[in-house]
């Protein structure tokens, strides 16, 4: 382990949900307004995982009033309180870009069932 | 005290503060240094510390004139030495050593380093010059274009942005933040990027005059 793991190690997450590509998540994020906290959740399809350690982040998308919306977590935040997997994908692809050329129906990823 | 210590570059990486921000960090790992020469305004005519940074891997054969150096201060040899600015009339020995606790969390540093060198630039890498069109018959690429005017003045202006050599000169960065020091490991953990490769020997010396900077988001 070099110098740079060995400072990363205190400030990373131990006991994130274990969730995949073509997953359903629900990402609860803090939400701050003024001096009060909320917990807003963000539901949708994750398209996209990526880098190691601290710097590791996801991309959940999903499809609101029509238009499509992507966000960006950082994987270790603190202002990322719980992921929960809804409903687990099956799906082909590291990165689920092509979701972003599909809409309604074909749009939809198969549930994995083991 | 000390006002600054030796270091080396570890590598960057990032950190989540309490309230959820991300910042950008330089870990460094400081010191120990140790007190190889004390300078006096009688003797040398200025009074300083010469640190030494002592490292895992020691200077195993040293030059003569560093032998004999080490020698007069029975202080085993090390590869960097570097003089730091001190008062003179606080009790400070050779062979003293100084840890990374002479700075303190959310204090400021400036550290000076040598930059990655880039070897001959020219003009577009090296100043930022936007260079010409790269088709429709154009013949000027990344050219500098013209240096100056003809028979007035008939020379070149001094300081004239042209291709050289680029990188690998010292290079300090001011009013840097420390986030974290860990005294066990010798480690000093700043706010933002820090010249040269991992592996690079950084000076880091406390800021004399902290330059309020227009938007710092750090947050003790």
């Amino acid at each position: 382990m070099n110098q740079v793991e060995n400072v990363e190690e205190n400030y990373l997450k131990k006991d994130i949900e274990d969730f995949n590509i073509g997953d359903n998540v629900k990402v609860h994020v803090v939400i701050r307004e003024g001096e009060k906290e909320r917990i807003q959740i963000f539901k949708g399809d994750v398209i996209k995982k990526r880098g190691a350690g601290l710097g590791a982040t996801f991309t959940v998308r999903k499809i609101s009033f029509g238009i499509g919306v992507e966000r960006i977590f950082p994987l270790h935040s603190q202002m990322i309180k719980k992921i929960e997997v809804v409903r687990k994908g099956k799906v082909r692809q590291a990165k689920l870009y092509y979701l972003r050329e599909l809409k309604g129906k074909a749009a939809r990823i198969k549930e994995k069932r083991t | 005290m000390v006002e600054g210590l030796i270091g080396k570059k570890l590598g960057m990486t990032q950190i989540f503060q309490k309230d959820g921000d991300s910042v950008p960090v330089t870990l460094i790992q400081a010191g120990p240094c140790t007190v190889v020469q004390k300078k006096s305004k009688d003797k040398d005519g200025y009074n300083c510390l010469q640190l030494g940074f002592i490292e895992e891997r020691p200077l195993r054969h040293p030059n003569k004139p560093a032998e004999g150096h080490f020698r007069k201060s029975e202080i085993p040899p090390v590869r960097m030495l570097r003089e730091f600015a001190h008062e003179g009339n606080e009790e400070v020995k050779e062979g003293d050593q100084f840890f990374v606790d002479v700075f303190k969390e959310g204090e400021k540093v400036k550290i000076t380093g040598t930059s990655k060198g880039k070897g001959f630039a020219g003009v577009i890498k090296r100043w930022g010059f936007r260079g010409g069109k790269k088709s429709h018959g154009s013949m000027f690429h990344r050219r500098p274009g013209s240096i100056g005017a003809s028979a007035y003045p008939s020379r070149v202006t001094k300081g004239k942005k042209m291709p050289g050599q680029m990188g690998n000169a010292k290079v300090t960065v001011k009013n840097l933040t420390v986030i974290q020091i860990d005294k066990e490991k010798n480690l000093l953990v700043v706010k933002g990027a820090t010249p040269g490769a991992k592996g690079g020997y950084l000076l880091i010396k406390k800021a004399r005059f902290a330059v309020p900077a227009a938007n710092d988001s750090t947050k003790e």
